[in-house]
């Protein structure tokens, strides 16, 4: 790699919420013409340490400087004055306005809607962007929001470009396309922070990689020179096995039959389309397809939370009797006696009480267990225990509200939850999400022994490299209707991929 | 760092972890105490009166004789009595602020007893019937907006709002028919001779029942809420619904479950401002107590606890307020004026507890 211009140094950077220490002395450099990807668990601080840059936080210590001059990032402002554009995992745009109006608003220059439009038909052009910017911000996909986030910071003038795990929401080829835009802005001399998970990514795009652990700068990489494996040791701070197992099941037996499942939302929008598959015991059945194509509404059905318009589901027990789960709230399933559990993608919102202590948390299903009219505490703080010794959750006590807890320790105490049960139908809607690679690991570890355990495993999940890895079989959704279900042994991402936006996967128009 | 060109900003705020009780209290009192600092201040320049004499007479305002002492209990268990009913509500972040008429026609209720029944049953049964029907009539009035709440998702808070206007209606109809002597406008004290369905007397002390009664409320309502299953579900309805349909709560039943125990107390709050000390109805006999009651249980973060020292607070200051403007001449809005900037730096306390401000370099000190 030859030498490329320091775009930015930040030094001795530390920063404190309350008595969390986010960065301890963090120092980081980031060359122009370069990109760079900064690794970490959760908790680390890349986000942080990237927001101190950006303007949205302001460090306690330690000083930022810019092409070799020292400066203060007071604002969101003050960082574009300098160049620095940030690109969030949740995007800021306003729905109704068109593409160009997004762009140009709070900009304090004159507005001339034509000139900017044709401004930023010329950043398209130079870099490959594919944005019309008269289409409104609601006819477009997630990725074509992407672009005009993306645009938009460049249409403020940065050269300083920080992405935050920007592949989340992208099928492989929308991520392809995005890379390819990104080599090319490299290639311009800009200088490119990309946060993310993805080891495949980092070493298929990155130049150079910072790695943080608890807050602190660990080492730098060149990426040609290292591989996944020392990546995640460095990150971990101990050698970790990156593999996923998939043992064969043992003895399936159908265990969920949906026939015909029709479900639209409330606002008369077709969700799910005549969705038909059998879910049998001691298998991770995968459910892969682009985000919002109907998988919470899938879910959700058979959990008994999202009535639907015509189908049917019914749980199959080991003598072949079939209860219709379908019309039934979840507690008339769980009087059943049929033993599903759920880990809901919105986990805080749905799975948990963000403000209620793990010992609360635990007893969401069970509190209603006895005749009395009070809660007993006594058995949920056993579990609330059990589930952080065993899954190792780092929380200060059991009596903290779980909002303060990590991302990757919350879904630890749900899934923990959720599997303290004895689930023998077990639903997981992006189990992973936001989770670094070492609870990601974890978490595929509890699931793969509640296959072994013979529970009928319902797997939502976006990161195809690990659906290929994990799953028996996979199902793909495509628009609420089923494109296909392929051996999990036998695919591979592209033709999931394919499926995920053409039905059947089919290249022939 | 202090060589640079630019200038870090004088201060920047961020958020606090949680801050251990003591340090929290140390804040609300030092709050307190430059609120005085303010009002000594401004009593000075406006009134030119000695400050300590007014802080003085603050508390002789409360605490001066005994009988004064009695009617400060006697206030602080009403407004707690509504501030304990509105609370589970609350916490479900279902905004009843429909207190104030669920309190009237729990009086309405009560005087329409004490006035229909009289010499129809004997006296306890009387009360009992009193007790009973100032209860229903509150669950009543609370269960109407938790049921369309419910039902069509309508708004809470104006709904509750507009039902305070018809109870204030309901009652100036009735005041009217009721009205002695014809063509008064008011009913004057009920049954006075007799004193059917007026609250007995506990240990010689008119307003002694009423605390106990409230006291009484009180421990329960702390029970109920932090350890019954019904208060469970409640903070998980209020944390979120999503996660209460999730694991199968029935979060409409649960709504109007709730508002029907909130409207009862505040009926019954109703029932012991007629029966248990003012004995007649008047359409401003709550004084907007429903709507102080709101303030009360915010100030305390909904736990019945320390809502026994709020109320006590917002009383004490009422209660100061009424007597500086009689002893030193200053009309009331004086008094509110200094009222209001005590709050002013109470309620302002909670943003320094959940935030702090670091200051330049203000960090490195810390170290």
């Amino acid at each position: 790699m030859e030498n490329h211009a320091v775009a930015v140094e930040m030094r001795n950077i530390t920063k404190r919420f309350g008595p969390i220490l986010a960065n301890d002395k963090t120092s980081l450099t980031i060359r122009r013409g370069e990109i760079l990807a900064l690794l970490g668990e959760n908790g680390s601080g890349k986000t942080t340490l990237m927001n101190m840059l950006s303007g949205i936080y302001f460090p306690d210590e330690g000083e930022i400087r810019i092409d070799g001059k020292e400066v203060v990032i007071r604002s969101p402002k003050d960082a574009f004055a300098l160049g620095i554009g940030m690109i969030h995992q949740h995007f800021k745009l306003v729905d109704v306005l068109s593409a160009t109006e997004n762009i140009v608003l709070g900009l304090s220059e004159k507005l001339d809607l034509e000139a900017a439009a044709k401004k930023i038909a010329k950043i398209c052009e130079t870099y490959g962007f594919d944005v019309d910017p008269k289409q409104k911000i609601y006819d477009m996909s997630v990725s074509q929001k992407q672009t005009v986030e993306i645009v938009k910071v460049l249409y403020r003038g940065a050269d300083i470009l920080i992405l935050d795990e920007p592949t989340a929401v992208l099928t492989p080829q929308e991520a392809d396309k995005l890379f390819a835009v990104l080599r090319n802005m490299r290639d311009d001399g800009k200088a490119i922070v990309i946060i993310t998970h993805k080891m495949h990514e980092v070493e298929s795009l990155s130049d150079r990689v910072a790695v943080l652990r608890h807050g602190q700068f660990v080492g730098e990489l060149i990426t040609a020179e290292t591989n996944a494996q020392e990546m995640t040791n460095m990150m971990v701070g101990h050698a970790t096995t990156l593999n996923i197992v998939r043992p064969e099941p043992v003895n399936p037996k159908p265990r969920v039959e949906v026939k015909g499942l029709t479900v639209r939302s409330e606002d008369g929008i077709l969700k799910l389309d005549d969705v038909s598959f059998t879910a049998y015991s001691g298998e991770i059945l995968g459910i892969a397809g682009i985000s919002g194509s109907g998988q919470k509404e899938l879910l959700e059905a058979i959990a008994g939370l999202q009535p639907a318009e015509k189908g049917s589901v019914c749980y199959v027990e080991d003598d072949g009797r079939r209860e219709q789960l379908l019309g039934r709230d979840p507690l008339k399933i769980q009087e059943m006696g049929v033993a599903l559990s759920f880990v809901p993608e919105d986990r805080l919102g749905m799975g948990l009480v963000g403000n209620m202590d793990l010992t609360d948390n635990m007893m969401l299903r069970s509190f209603r267990r006895g005749n009395s009219l009070f809660t007993d505490r006594k058995r949920p703080r056993k579990v609330a225990e059990n589930v952080v010794h065993e899954l190792e959750v780092s929380t200060p006590s059991i009596a903290t509200p779980v909002r303060r807890l990590s991302g990757g320790n919350v879904q630890k105490v749900l899934v923990g939850r959720e599997i303290t049960s004895a689930p023998t139908v077990l639903l997981t809607a992006y189990a992973v999400r936001g989770l670094d690679i070492n609870s990601s690991y974890i978490i595929y570890d509890l699931i793969n022994r509640q296959k072994k355990q013979n529970v009928a495993v319902i797997y939502v999940g976006e990161d195809l490299d690990v659906l290929v890895e994990l799953a028996d079989r996979i199902l793909v959704l495509c628009g609420g209707k089923v494109s296909g279900i392929v051996d999990g042994r036998a695919t591979n991402k592209r033709e999931l991929g394919l499926m995920m936006t053409r039905i059947g996967g089919g290249a022939h128009e | 760092m202090s060589k640079s060109t630019t200038q870090e900003p004088l201060f920047h705020i961020s958020k606090r972890g949680a801050l251990p009780w003591y340090a929290a209290w140390g804040i609300r009192g030092i709050a307190l105490l430059a609120a005085l600092v303010l009002c000594s201040l401004i009593t000075v320049l406006v009134t030119g009166e000695n400050p300590f004499k007014v802080y003085v007479t603050i508390f002789e305002g409360s605490f001066g004789s005994p009988r004064r002492v009695w009617v400060l209990l006697q206030n602080i268990a009403i407004l707690l009595c509504v501030s304990l009913a509105v609370t589970p509500a609350f916490r479900m972040r279902f905004w009843n602020i429909g207190g104030e008429g669920q309190m009237l026609v729990g009086g309405l209720a009560t005087a329409a007893c004490m006035i229909c029944l009289a010499g129809v049953l004997p006296n306890w049964m009387v009360i009992v019937v009193m007790i009973l029907a100032s209860m229903a009539a509150g669950a009543i009035w609370g269960a109407i907006p938790a049921i369309c709440k419910a039902k069509w998702n309508t708004n809470e808070t104006l709904f509750t709002l507009m039902m305070n206007y018809v109870a204030t209606q309901l009652v100036a109809f009735f005041i009217i028919i009721w009205e002695v002597p014809k063509g008064a406008g008011k009913i004057g004290i009920i049954n006075q001779a007799t004193e059917i369905g007026w609250l007995p007397v506990v240990g010689g002390q008119k307003y002694l029942l009423n605390v106990i009664i409230v006291a009484v409320i009180c421990m329960a309502m702390y029970v109920y809420l932090n350890y019954s299953k019904h208060g469970y579900e409640i903070a998980v309805v209020g944390e979120s619904e999503r996660t209460a349909r999730y694991v199968g709560i029935k979060v409409d039943r649960v709504i109007v479950r709730t508002m029907i125990l909130s409207g009862a107390l505040c009926g019954v709050a109703g029932m012991l401002l007629v029966g248990g000390t003012d004995h007649t109805l008047t359409t401003t006999i709550t004084a907007s107590r429903g709507f102080t009651a709101v303030m009360v249980s915010w100030l305390a973060k909904f736990n019945p606890i320390g809502m026994i020292f709020t109320s006590f607070l917002l009383v004490f200051l009422q209660r100061g307020a009424g007597e500086i403007s009689t002893s030193f001449g200053l009309n009331q809005s004086f008094a509110d004026i200094l009222t209001g900037i005590i709050l002013f730096f109470i309620i302002g306390s909670e943003f320094f507890i959940s935030y702090k401000l670091n200051f330049r370099h203000g960090a490195k000190k810390e170290g």
